[in-house]
């Protein structure tokens, strides 16, 4: 079976960091593999090394800048990468679902997958919604906030446990072909190995524009317009104490002593 | 249309706290637009749940009696067949697991925009103005949308709607094409029961990120036997496989409310927060003094742990 994932570069921030406009200025801005995605790139990896997955492709909606990024995934396991990228999404603030979801489609319906893999979230924008709209526009069935799949995937089923709040898992059978949204936690992503990263470098990575994959840039107009970005106000009124470390712990002994829960 | 259709969040037979917040986020954006908040119970005893859920600001309550558990394929049905009945400007959804398992594949369905997991609304009659987090909490953004849409709401951030309503509940009858559901759902299981239960300490040392290598955790474990503590933990250090899941604090994993907890290298992510903000008193040790878990801090030391958590373990080893 052939697995497709998606694969986003988020920008992470730094401690201190200024804003200019609706966005964070650029120097205090880094950029990493989504922490989610990283786990649904493991997760696909693993169904490969079963002998589940013949093909793991990986998607990425992102600029040329970002390709050191999708090579690391390339070098934990994947076998090519797609990456779309248009003048026209140059400088938009904020990609929003809907425009998300019709680039993603439009990849998805030429590769033809039996699975897709996506992170339940992106660690810069949080939107949490890509993955089952993406399901819902193809006409896929979904599962998201997926920690456990089983890897028989018997009979075009996946067994997956999705993890609810409160410490509860549900457990759910999804027919294929599916988009599941991949939670932290459902395996421990490997790092690169040298040979890896060496062999990423000869991996294909197919670049296309909106026009390649029959997107109209008209049907990708976001919607959300982003109009303010500002630190949330702190509403601490801790006493801070301060000193050596020596001092402050003391501090502490001597409140966990007053309250009583240590001698 | 300017009213709003909410969609309550229940299981295993009951109503989830968002449920009564997602009334008083409905009644506010209902009261704005000038239209009426209808409510949506789907699954398990919707007469019973409607009875709950009739509390002050609700204008009707539909029930879909359909089947015990969340299923997102009946929720999906029978909310974009709600959509068309009522002609909401606003679907409005929890930002629960399962919330964000039917929410955007109703606005996909509806060919509607989607924001998600906001912080505060606020609407002009015309323009919705939504206020989410980004870049795991160090930012807000304000974020406009014109005409109808569907959005989920943070758990926590508006009050429970309280009082007894007078709502008209209605049972509405959703025709549910049992071809197009493509999953079930077998069960439930509670995870994490194991050796210890967090939520019964009086004193609770708490990990997070902060610790940096599963060796480190050792200088934990010499503190809480110090002090006679139980360990916990936030997310990352059970994803890693350093903690088994009994040990984490928060949305996805134990409620607790000790004497004392100390949050050691915690940054303080909304979901951990969830899971502690209980606790009586709370102490905070960070080298970031602008980290979350600051807000909600009684007593902080802005400082590296690895010099403070020694000197704490020698004053109560003597």
């Amino acid at each position: 079976m052939k697995i497709l994932v998606t694969v986003k570069e988020v920008a992470t921030v730094e401690d201190e960091f200024e804003i200019e406009g609706t966005e964070i200025a650029e120097q205090y801005l880094g950029a990493d593999l989504n922490e989610w995605d990283d786990y649904a790139i493991e997760e696909a990896v693993q169904l490969q090394e079963d002998g589940i997955a013949d093909e793991v492709v990986t998607v990425t909606i992102g600029p040329e800048e970002c390709e050191q990024t999708i090579r690391q995934a390339l070098a934990k396991g994947a076998d090519r990468a797609v990456r779309v990228w248009d003048d026209s999404l140059e400088g938009v603030d904020l990609l929003d679902v809907n425009a998300k979801t019709e680039i993603l489609s439009a990849v998805i319906e030429e590769e033809d997958p039996d699975l897709v893999l996506s992170g339940v979230q992106a660690g810069d924008d949080s939107f949490a919604a890509t993955g089952v709209s993406v399901a819902e526009n193809l006409g896929f069935q979904w599962g998201a906030v997926v920690n456990h799949l089983e890897h028989d995937l018997d009979d075009g089923i996946a067994s997956v446990r999705r993890e609810l709040e409160g410490g509860v898992e549900e457990l759910t059978d999804i027919e294929l072909p599916a988009v599941l949204t991949i939670q932290t936690g459902i395996n421990e992503p490997r790092y690169a190995s040298l040979r890896g990263i060496r062999q990423a470098q000869k991996k294909p990575m197919d670049v296309k524009a909106l026009a390649d994959i029959g997107v109209d840039e008209s049907t990708i107009e976001t919607e959300l317009e982003l109009t303010d970005m500002y630190e949330p106000e702190s509403e601490s009124d801790a006493t801070f104490w301060e000193g050596s470390p020596e001092e402050t712990a003391s501090e502490l002994g001597d409140l966990l002593r007053d309250k009583g829960v240590a001698q | 249309m300017t009213d709003v259709l909410a969609v309550a969040d229940h299981r295993r037979g009951e109503l989830r706290d968002v449920s009564y917040e997602l009334i008083t986020a409905g009644r506010q954006l209902a009261d704005e637009t000038g239209g009426d908040l209808h409510l949506a119970v789907i699954s398990g005893t919707v007469d019973d749940f409607a009875d709950k859920l009739n509390r002050d600001g609700v204008d009707a309550i539909h029930t879909v009696d359909h089947g015990e558990e969340f299923n997102h394929d009946v929720y999906t049905q029978a909310i974009t067949q709600l959509y068309d009945e009522v002609a909401p400007q606003y679907v409005l959804t929890p930002n629960s697991v399962n919330g964000l398992d039917y929410a955007p594949a109703v606005a996909n369905e509806l060919d509607l925009p989607v924001v998600t997991d906001t912080i505060d609304l606020d609407n002009d009659g015309e323009t919705l103005v939504a206020t989410r987090e980004m870049y795991g909490g160090k930012v807000e953004t304000t974020n406009r949308l014109e005409g109808d849409a569907v959005v989920t709401i943070r758990g926590a951030e508006w009050p429970a709607a309280e009082g007894t309503g007078d709502a008209a509940i209605e049972a509405f009858d959703a025709e549910i094409d049992e071809d197009a559901i493509g999953s079930t759902v077998n069960g439930f299981e509670e995870v994490g029961g194991g050796d210890v239960d967090i939520s019964e300490a009086e004193l609770l040392v708490s990990i997070g990120r902060g610790i940096e290598e599963e060796e480190n955790l050792d200088l934990i474990r010499d503190l809480a036997d110090a002090l006679g503590a139980t360990l916990s933990s936030s997310r990352p250090i059970v994803d890693n496989g350093w903690l088994p899941k009994n040990r984490q604090v928060g949305q996805s994993g134990k409620v607790v409310t000790p004497d004392v907890y100390i949050a050691i290298g915690i940054s303080g992510a909304v979901q951990h927060v969830a899971g502690m903000k209980g606790s009586d008193t709370i102490v905070a040790i960070n080298t970031d003094p602008n980290a979350p878990i600051m807000d909600i801090a009684d007593y902080a030391i802005v400082d590296d742990l690895f010099d403070v958590v020694p000197e704490l373990i020698e004053e109560f080893e003597g």
